[in-house]
């Protein structure tokens, strides 16, 4: 069966373009230029990660102390279960969209339909779940205080076992108010005021015995330094401000690059994937309404079947060099 | 075009009836891998975490091995690139893989060195 969408009345001629030494017709051509373009600059992104994590090697955050919340779920922290369920919901998509592909060369307009729709809702559930995730990761965990070398120093108890900022410190009357733009500059204003104030959590501190900080450095065990109480003691002065979740330029989990790079990335994959949504979208209706049926095949369902595989793949990696390397 | 496929995963081992079982099988076989990804992952065996060769540890290069792994089946499966002719395969892969082969290890090498010079020089934590 001819797939070429468009006759130009020039097939037999070599130099007429009607030549296809690549058996593909140009639209699958100019997807897969566009997958390809794609995916450089998917991996100058985590090209750029590798080489910011490389430069902080020793103080990277641990993906396994950051990511550990399961959706209706408040137990023990929970590493890699939740991002091992969205993996498995967009490769189950992917499996989905094959079948509609391959029920499109059958020219089986219902199956086409239905697996079309198993895809999309696929899609909806892993853009759903990419977005609790970072409400979560926004939202935070324990808190942190921050030095003004910029490192983040977290708490944790004699076992070394995590303690939250809650656990020791209890907020003292402050006369301090957010700054608003109609008390000054116009252009000017500040967002919500921290919870607590790095005195609060000084005083805190020092009446918690227990309470010891855990640094960003790895140690050979590969897990984070924590120090004496002593060492503590003498640490918490550096502090200048706490820091409760994460957003473009603090970060409670550690290196700020970490919040950075999972926000620009994770965020650059999630739009890839609600406008694989939206286009698959699209071909549904198109699908229903007997398009293809008319067109006498369904290589536009294949086409955009590449960009949905693409994406999969791209979270592959995601997945990878985000939450197990 | 796409119609005629080749049904035969892992070097000709593994054969399948019809191109929707295929898919099933790959399915199988991608969601074993990120099984055994995952369990890894929690369980961290130690000896893994001990051995490091060529620069990282060992279960970092099983969890990369894996991960490209995963990756030539979707995209010679899932992608159909099994099923196009062999130049348009390897004008799309040698292209990428190329690139970006070369740009990680420029970017890599850059990161470990300007560690490097952070660890034996005298500046400050971070910025």
């Amino acid at each position: 069966m001819d797939s070429t969408a468009i006759t130009t009345g020039t097939e037999e001629k070599t130099w007429g373009g009607g030549n296809q030494p690549f058996k593909a017709s140009y639209g699958k051509m100019m997807m897969w230029f566009f997958i390809m373009s794609d995916a450089l600059t998917f991996s100058g992104f985590l090209a750029a990660y590798g080489f910011s994590r490389f430069k902080f090697i020793e103080s990277w955050p641990i993906a396994d102390e950051v990511f550990t919340h399961i959706p209706f779920y408040h137990g023990d922290p929970q590493p890699m279960i939740y991002v091992a369920f969205m993996t498995f919901i967009l490769i189950m998509s992917s499996v989905t969209m094959v079948l509609a592909v391959d029920a499109g060369h059958k020219m089986q307009q219902n199956k086409v339909a239905w697996y079309m729709f198993l895809t999309i809702i696929g899609g909806a559930i892993f853009v759903g779940s990419q977005a609790w995730e970072w409400a979560t990761f926004i939202k935070g965990d324990f808190g942190a205080v921050e030095t003004r070398g910029g490192q983040i120093l977290q708490f944790v108890d004699n076992e070394g076992k995590r303690v939250a900022l809650a656990d020791f410190t209890t907020a003292s009357e402050t006369e301090r108010t957010a700054h608003e733009r109609k008390n000054g500059l116009w252009f000017r204003d500040e967002g919500t005021l921290p919870t607590y104030t790095m005195a609060d959590v000084k005083a805190g501190f020092l009446a918690n015995d227990d309470v010891l900080i855990r640094t960003q450095v790895i140690n050979e065990e590969g897990e984070k330094t924590v120090l004496t109480r002593a060492e503590s003691m003498k640490k918490i002065e550096e502090g200048v401000m706490t820091v409760e979740g994460a957003n473009l330029v603090h970060n409670e989990y550690g290196s700020r690059l970490f919040a950075d790079f999972f926000f620009f990335i994770t965020g650059f994959h999630g739009f890839h994937v609600f406008s694989g949504v939206l286009i698959n979208l699209i071909i549904f209706f198109n699908v229903i309404i007997g398009t293809y049926e008319k067109r006498g095949h369904y290589e536009m369902v294949e086409k955009v079947g590449l960009y949905w595989h693409f994406v999969d793949l791209v979270w592959v990696f995601v997945f990878t060099f985000f939450y197990l390397v | 075009m796409g119609h005629e496929h080749k049904l035969a995963i892992f070097q000709g081992t593994l054969k399948f009836k019809n191109n929707v079982q295929k898919i099933w099988g790959v399915l199988i076989f991608l969601t074993i891998v990120t099984a055994i990804e995952v369990a890894l992952g929690i369980y961290k065996p130690a000896f893994l975490m001990d051995f490091s060769p060529i620069g990282m540890k060992a279960l970092n290069w099983i969890f990369i091995i894996l991960t490209l792994v995963k990756a030539y089946y979707i995209a010679w499966d899932f992608m159909h690139l099994r099923d196009e002719t062999k130049w348009l395969r390897r004008a799309i892969v040698w292209t990428c893989v190329f690139l970006i082969v070369y740009l990680i290890t420029i970017l890599l090498v850059e990161g470990d060195y300007i560690r490097n010079v952070w660890e034996n020089g005298h500046t400050a934590w971070d910025f």
